[in-house]
């Protein structure tokens, strides 16, 4: 069943008669976040269920991309912006960790544009295993090749691996930044428009890669692109002027949405 | 509140007028076709036949628009459901079209024979049926929910007077059956009838879900809110 706990201007929560059995990963509680006076993210209260892939979705400056960077606590990073509310992570508060560095090992990021390191493409993938442990090379080396694998990425530079990481197509380097977030086995997954600059087969393969990581990992990604907020989630929101207005299975989602202002947005009848 | 798909919005709009006026035509066919059945008007029924082509000329027209735009749109939710509801609605209305059709040829096949009188009030139960398939589209016209629900009650009366006819047609058969060949065609044609009702009750239910969402379809009671 998917609860989303309400409470300020509660966002419309519909389900299917199927039964969501996954358990509650990531609970969001009366968050509200601030860049200095501006109010960006407004009472917001959400379920994120463990191994799914949610979308969010929402005009540009409606605080999806603003919600991951609470997620993943960067905002910490900026003087002047502060975070309200809890994140809750396994019961968890987040917003009141100070390991940011083990926080980041149970949820990874990935941006829009690819962040390849400028370094090898197995340093790309070893780099971060590094961070949190202690392989010997043959170890590592199986992580990387692990890793690569996962990513579908294996047979195009299994021989070349030493080789800059800047040298690959924008798919290739995105699907190595998803990579290497995946080798440090995170719990979470954000993915911040992955797919906006690559072709179409580069974000159909992400996708798959989506779908083949919810198994050992919550996803969670922000896009414009509704029709792979369809194609490639269980569960999407709509996001409205930092408020969240609705969630539902997506296919819920995408056929009957609750809120008008859902209908309107997916229909374009407003931008 | 600004538009911004108004290119396919529009294309929309289309769909909706080329299903109106495919509506139109099904509904004056049926009209048509038993005017020819019951006057035995062989220039009448032909009428109907070539109407009856333009129809399914029209249906295909429909279809591909409805597929252009689920092909390159990739529509969802109100709309998703407007363009679905088109292809099934389409798809009825050309079964009217069928339906007319086989009333006209029940009248041509009727004019060898000698005029009889039979039990069964046909004009009435067509007024019924053309009557079903009007509200059908003036709801979907209309966006009108409860005119679509008051479609599918409608439904229920028009199938006990097609119980009752094909009753009282039998007995006409065992009673004398030298009228049996007419009773037969108003057999047929009073069961087209019942067909083109239930026709009407589809597209009633097509609208329903497009305009609520709620499938209403093998279910006993129906949604009874008017949506904008």
């Amino acid at each position: 069943m998917l609860n989303v706990s309400i409470s300020g201007k509660p966002p419309t929560t519909t389900q299917s008669n199927s039964e969501i059995k996954m358990p509650v990963k990531l609970a969001v509680r009366n968050l509200n976040f601030y860049y200095g006076k501006f109010h960006a993210i407004k009472d917001i209260n959400v379920e994120i269920h463990e191994r799914s892939v949610t979308a969010f979705i929402g005009p540009s400056g409606c605080g999806k991309s603003t919600l991951l960077r609470v997620f993943n606590l960067i905002y910490h990073m900026y003087p002047g912006q502060r975070a309200e509310g809890e994140v809750l992570l396994d019961g968890e508060n987040i917003l009141a960790a100070s390991d940011y560095l083990r926080l980041r090992s149970k949820i990874g990021m990935v941006f829009q544009k690819p962040t390849p390191f400028p370094m090898s493409i197995y340093e790309n993938i070893a780099f971060g295993i590094r961070l949190y442990e202690n392989l010997s090379r043959s170890e590592m080396d199986y992580r990387v090749r692990h890793a690569l694998v996962g990513a579908g990425l294996w047979n195009e530079v299994n021989n070349k691996l030493n080789q800059s990481a800047l040298g690959l197509s924008g798919g290739q380097q995105q699907r190595l930044c998803i990579a290497r977030a995946l080798a440090i086995k995170p719990e979470i997954l954000l993915l911040d428009e992955p797919c906006s600059a690559l072709d179409p087969i580069s974000t159909a393969k992400i996708e798959e890669l989506m779908y083949l990581s919810k198994e050992n990992c919550t996803l969670i990604v922000v896009t414009h692109n509704m029709q792979q907020a369809a194609r490639a989630s269980e569960f999407t929101a709509f996001m409205l002027d930092g408020e969240l207005i609705e969630i539902s299975e997506t296919t819920q989602m995408f056929t009957k949405p609750s809120d008008k202002r859902t209908e309107d947005y997916i229909t374009g009848r407003f931008g | 509140m600004v538009e911004t798909r108004i290119h396919f919005h529009e294309a929309l709009g289309s769909l909706k007028e080329l299903l109106i006026e495919l509506g139109n035509k099904a509904e004056d066919v049926i009209d048509l076709a038993v005017k020819g059945y019951m006057s035995r008007d062989a220039d009448v029924c032909s009428q109907v036949l070539a109407t009856e082509n333009d129809i399914d000329l029209a249906e295909r027209r429909i279809d591909q628009l409805a597929l252009d735009l689920l092909a390159t749109q990739q529509p969802i939710a109100v709309d998703l459901r407007f363009i679905t509801a088109c292809m099934k609605i389409n798809s009825d209305l050309e079964r009217v079209g069928d339906h007319a059709a086989d009333i006209a040829k029940r009248g041509l096949a009727g004019m060898k024979l000698p005029a009889v009188e039979l039990p069964v009030d046909v004009p009435r139960i067509a007024a019924g049926a053309a009557g079903m398939i009007r509200r059908a589209l003036n709801a979907f016209i209309a966006k009108d929910i409860d005119l679509a629900n008051a479609v599918l009650k409608m439904d229920d009366v028009l199938d006990r007077i097609d119980d009752q006819a094909w009753v009282s047609l039998v007995r006409k058969m065992h009673e004398a059956p030298e009228a049996l060949e007419q009773a037969l065609d108003a057999l047929i044609v009073v069961r087209n009838l019942s067909r083109v009702a239930d026709h009407a009750t589809n597209i009633a239910e097509d609208v329903i879900l497009w305009l609520s969402g709620t499938d209403v379809r093998h279910i006993i009671g129906h949604v009874s809110t008017v949506v904008e």
